[in-house]
């Protein structure tokens, strides 16, 4: 669900071209998926207004789905209890509003959605990137879920340089990928800020980023990623993406 | 759209729990009917029993106002009516998704809490309210039972893409579509209605969906996508 008071002072960007799948929406709607492909679905939501009204309609579904839901009674005292808990709390301390100022609001805008920077406790400058060779860098995202991540289920951020590409490979299990700057072109098409591509072992792909700048994506994946470049075999044993 | 009324000075009477619950929702004409007489009777009675039997079936308008009460004047009376209306549904999807009797409670009534707290943030010109507190019952479902703060886009993100076509303020989203959906969910296959409450109610993945029913992933998939898409095209003249 957004709220539309404070989106005015906003320049409108180009709306993305690629969006998420309703496959992700509908599970992200529902409460299902995962934390990491969450991360990425709410990082793009900040960034695409038509994936944010199609998962209110999702929203509004479920809402009514619970809405017929043959009600069951609580135990008698419920409300008292639920009262008295308020009173305990502060009862006249309503938060004026959900959402707290950020200093950052006066500095140069950030290409971190808060939804990412509160993962990181801050905003780019705060990320420890770590080389992965041929200039590509990476900086995990330490998720709150440690089932999902013992099961394989990542995210993290990566950087390409400006004009170079990643090795040639494929993927054993499904990946996200949301460009938060630059760009990048592969087999598939272009994808630039805001643009989400959905990978599953189905992709072989060669990606390069754009010219100009380096091309910054935030990856949710749940599984390595294969290299299947000639010297692929070689380097999957040493390197793990 | 009713306005919010000037708030009163209240103390809050300790309310009767041996209400006459309503049972079904699929109500005939002839019993809504009936509700709505038993509505109104109260409205004249102000009588706080029958107000809560009644409160299992209140209207979007009805829910609406009391949101606005609550948030304009804490005002515990609306609580209450919001609180006999909605805790039993969380609790019943709470045991849905695999509470057991005490815990599902124990998250209704915290749920509940996160309303109150939450009441400002309610925005009639852009859900429900059926809809923005089932979104606060799924985000109470994903705390307990995954431990994750569901990564969420925050509001005033400077990042934020503004929506294409600004939303209409003045305008209240109804909670018609509830009836609208039921009747909906009545048309779909059997087979299809099935896969949406278990990905609603019962917080399964689509892969636990396919395992489950011992369906091929990809029937799943695309049984769910028919039957969204049936919905949508029942309620695609909704402006949600």
């Amino acid at each position: 669900m957004t709220a539309a008071h404070s989106v005015a002072v906003t320049p409108r960007m180009a709306e993305p071209v690629h969006h998420l799948s309703e496959d992700l929406l509908l599970d992200y709607a529902a409460g299902t998926l995962d934390e990491a492909a969450s991360l990425v679905v709410a990082s793009h939501l900040t960034l695409c207004s038509a994936c944010r009204s199609e998962l209110s309609r999702l929203e509004a579904i479920g809402g009514a789905l619970f809405a017929t839901m043959p009600p069951m009674d609580l135990s008698a005292g419920a409300l008292e209890a639920a009262l008295a808990a308020l009173e305990s709390s502060d009862l006249d301390g309503l938060p004026a509003s959900a959402s707290q100022k950020h200093a950052a609001d006066d500095r140069k805008a950030s290409i971190l959605p808060r939804a990412v920077q509160r993962y990181l406790g801050g905003d780019l400058d705060t990320v420890a990137w770590k080389r992965l060779g041929m200039g590509i860098e990476t900086a995990e995202i330490t998720l709150s879920n440690s089932d999902e991540a013992k099961a394989g289920k990542r995210s993290f951020l990566l950087k390409v340089p400006a004009g170079k590409a990643v090795p040639q490979h494929t993927h054993d299990g499904n990946e996200l990928v949301l460009i938060l700057q630059g760009s990048y072109k592969d087999e598939i098409g272009t994808f630039a800020k805001g643009d989400v591509a959905i990978s599953d072992g189905s992709i072989d792909h060669r990606p390069v980023a754009g010219e100009g700048e380096s091309c910054i994506c935030l990856v949710a994946t749940d599984a390595p990623l294969r290299l299947t470049g000639p010297l692929g075999a070689i380097i999957n044993l040493f390197v793990r993406v | 759209m009713p306005m919010i009324r000037h708030c009163k000075a209240y103390v809050f009477p300790i309310m009767d729990q041996s209400t006459v619950v309503i049972e079904g929702i699929g109500l005939s004409s002839r019993s809504s009917n009936r509700l709505r007489q038993a509505r109104s009777h109260v409205i004249r009675t102000g009588s706080k029993k029958k107000f809560m039997t009644d409160a299992h079936h209140a209207d979007s308008q009805q829910l609406v106002e009391w949101m606005q009460r609550l948030a304009g004047c804490q005002d515990r009376d609306a609580f209450a009516g919001l609180f006999a209306y909605f805790a039993p549904r969380i609790k019943a999807y709470m045991m849905r998704s695999g509470s057991d009797n005490a815990a599902a409670e124990e998250f209704a009534q915290e749920a509940m809490l996160m309303v109150w707290h939450k009441a400002n943030s309610f925005d009639a010109s852009q859900a429900s309210v059926a809809t923005w507190v089932f979104t606060i019952a799924r985000n109470k479902r994903i705390d307990a039972f995954r431990r994750i703060n569901r990564p969420e886009l925050d509001p005033d993100d400077p990042l934020l893409q503004p929506a294409a076509e600004p939303m209409q303020d003045d305008k209240v989203v109804e909670d018609q579509t509830a009836r609208t959906i039921a009747a909906a969910m009545d048309q779909l296959p059997e087979e299809q209605a099935v896969m949406l409450r278990m990905a609603f109610y019962e917080d399964k993945a689509h892969s636990e969906i396919a395992e489950e029913t011992g369906l091929p992933l990809g029937t799943v998939k695309s049984r769910l996508r028919l039957a969204m898409g049936k919905l949508r095209s029942l309620l695609g003249d909704i402006e949600l």
